[in-house]
């Protein structure tokens, strides 16, 4: 990875919302910069926080009952006090973005094709019609959708699931953003539709130095394409690092966890899969401190006081976490059985 | 010990007509949803049934529980036949067989209290009523790992784990032999998945439930069956031990398939790009 100026910077990014129970802090204090040809992994369950992120970089939560903090840059320019003018133009034209859901993505009275057509249209008024129909065959040849001079006037019920989320990707790199937000793309796909989207992204990736934001909640799924890893936890990011780092050497015991209760066919199965106890909080009841201590087993007296981000072994500059455990006991502690995980609470 | 196996399917037939016309309504074609396939599952032990969507393992389970009609084929239960049965001559059947659905959030009812929606299996089966229904509610309850205080509460204020909780003790209540898992928790979150498995896993060591298990996501499967059987196109392509299918596949859409998962070890998964390169 070369070291070249991130394309974008999210620094200290929070966003809540206004309910009737309270102030939901859905996203408490998000920073990370991603470089043109990376891929940047954003991992956690529902309520983590991890599609609010992404829907907030692109000026999608903007609402009277939103409270929206801190900084977006996209090469320099400041996103979040933007026109929501200057946002439509931005979307599409230099952030690209695909959802996980493509059934509900594609308007289904109009033909794919010409879905596309005006959005290339919308954002360069001087490309006549015949050159963005063009266009657009070209882009289905690209992300591999056969037939693209037949298919670009089918209506999106006649596309199967992963012709239709490849549709989308190719609508996302219509105008060549700098920048792609996947938010889940494969989750709604069958496993061997999902290696093939996967393989296009990641080859989309080197061709097109392309930054991406993938976010998901299958450590499968980033093991193939992340180069870096940002895990989520009830609104924070509690570890951060690069895939490796987080894979073979996880400090936070939610990453453990995580981990730990993957159901794995490269090895012989346990008797009982490892489970992480509990589950995830209410954002309008955190605990004090750490917001996973109540489903930790390594729970000691300080974790009440909120532990910062930042690094906490020596030998990885940039690897980061939220644990108040000494890092030498952490090696030993997320040993469960030869693996690594989460032990069984007590 | 009993030898014969608690559930017999046979080629198993469901095909849908697909009709065109206005006042005639012809048959122009057969959708084959289910196309001949035979399986067996012994007392006590979990079949696994996986396969991508559209393999036609929903229709074999509803085609299984009579919940469809079954175009033909034998299923049978404890070695007497039921395809074709009717829902009044089901009915007294419906006790030894129960459902888990994927969908906590559709599956429940949302005007219902927990307590009744647990109850009423229990009530309309006519076993127990009264003090004696909320005692057996309030074990059930507790057995899947919810609190006495759950009985008054409605869906809505439960997470998508504790609804599958819920719907697992409805489906207990009646002390069923068979247990038909359709997809039960690729709904939920990865850290709520492996709490229902090992439940399931507990539930069967106490009751000696049988469990027909199915889901697309084969890790899950491998980890909770004893036997897997692959389904495509409608029809099973390859049945064997867990281990056996998962570690040496014989057919070659099984094959393609377990290539297809990620495996979530990034030294693994950049070993295997650099052997095979994926198709794009």
């Amino acid at each position: 990875m070369s070291p070249s100026a991130p394309i974008l910077a999210v620094r200290d990014l929070r966003v809540g919302f206004a309910t009737e129970g309270g102030l939901v802090q859905a996203v408490d204090g998000v920073n990370f910069e991603l470089r043109p040809g990376e891929v940047l992994a954003i991992v956690g369950e529902s309520g983590s926080g991890k599609s609010v992120t992404a829907q907030t970089i692109i000026g999608l939560t903007r609402s009277s009952n939103a409270r929206i903090e801190g900084s977006v840059e996209l090469d320099g320019e400041e996103l979040i006090d933007a026109s929501d003018a200057t946002m439509r133009q931005l979307r599409g034209e230099r952030i690209g973005m695909v959802f996980q859901d493509p059934m509900t993505s594609f308007n289904p009275v109009y033909r794919i094709g010409s879905q596309i057509v005006e959005a290339i249209r919308a954002h360069r008024g001087d490309v006549g019609k015949d050159e963005a129909r063009a266009r657009v065959v070209e882009l289905f040849d690209s992300v591999g959708i056969p037939n693209a001079e037949r298919r670009v006037d089918d209506y999106p019920h006649e596309f199967s699931g992963g012709m239709r989320q490849r549709a989308m990707i190719a609508m996302a790199l219509a105008l060549e953003p700098e920048v792609l937000i996947a938010d889940e793309p494969t989750t709604a796909l069958d496993v061997t539709i999902q290696a093939q989207i996967l393989a296009l992204l990641g080859e989309l990736n080197r061709k097109r130095d392309l930054a991406t934001i993938l976010i998901t909640h299958d450590l499968g799924v980033v093991a193939e394409v992340a180069d870096r890893v940002l895990v989520m936890y009830a609104g924070k990011v509690v570890e951060k690092g690069t895939l490796d780092e987080i894979f073979y050497d996880p400090q936070h015991p939610y990453t453990w966890g995580l981990l730990g209760s993957l159901t794995r066919l490269d090895r012989p199965r346990p008797k009982r899969l490892p489970q992480i106890s509990g589950s995830p909080p209410s954002l309008l009841a955190l605990p004090d401190g750490c917001a996973f201590r109540p489903r930790c087993p390594h729970e000691f007296a300080k974790c009440t006081e909120l532990p910062d981000l930042r690094e906490r072994i020596t030998d990885a500059p940039g690897h980061c976490d939220r644990c108040w455990l000494d890092p030498e006991e952490k090696r030993a502690k997320r040993q469960v059985e030869g693996q690594i995980g989460l032990e069984a609470p007590a | 010990m009993a030898t014969e196996p608690l559930l017999e399917v046979t080629d198993l037939v469901k095909h849908f007509p697909v009709k065109r016309g206005i006042l005639i309504d012809r048959e122009v074609d057969q959708v084959k949803a289910v196309d001949g396939i035979s399986f067996s599952i012994p007392r006590g032990q979990t079949l696994g049934l996986v396969g991508e969507s559209g393999s036609g393992k929903s229709t074999a389970c509803r085609a299984v529980l009579q919940l469809i009609k079954p175009t033909s084929g034998s299923v049978k239960f404890e070695g007497q036949e039921i395809a074709g049965f009717s829902r009044r001559r089901m009915r007294p059947l419906r006790r030894e067989m129960q459902m888990i659905f994927q969908d906590p959030y559709a599956s429940l009812n949302p005007r219902k209290r927990i307590g009744q929606i647990v109850g009423d299996p229990l009530k309309r089966q006519g076993v127990a009523s009264g003090s004696e229904l909320r005692k057996r509610v309030n074990e059930l309850l507790d057995r899947v790992g919810l609190q006495t205080e759950h009985y008054n509460r409605f869906p809505h204020e439960f997470s998508g784990g504790q609804r599958q909780r819920i719907g697992i003790a409805r489906a207990l209540a009646l002390q069923p032999k068979l247990v038909i898992a359709d997809e039960p928790v690729s709904a939920l979150d990865v850290s709520i998945q492996a709490q229902i498995i090992n439940l399931l896993d507990d539930l069967q060591d106490e009751f000696g439930l049988t469990y027909l298990f199915v889901a697309h996501d084969i890790g899950v499967v491998r980890h909770i069956s004893d036997r897997i059987a692959v389904m495509h196109d409608g029809k099973i392509v390859e049945e064997g031990s867990a281990d056996q299918v998962c570690e040496r596949p014989v057919d070659s859409y099984t094959k393609k398939l377990l290539a297809a998962v990620p495996i979530p070890d990034p030294r693994e998964s950049r070993d295997r790009r650099a052997g095979a390169p994926a198709s794009s």
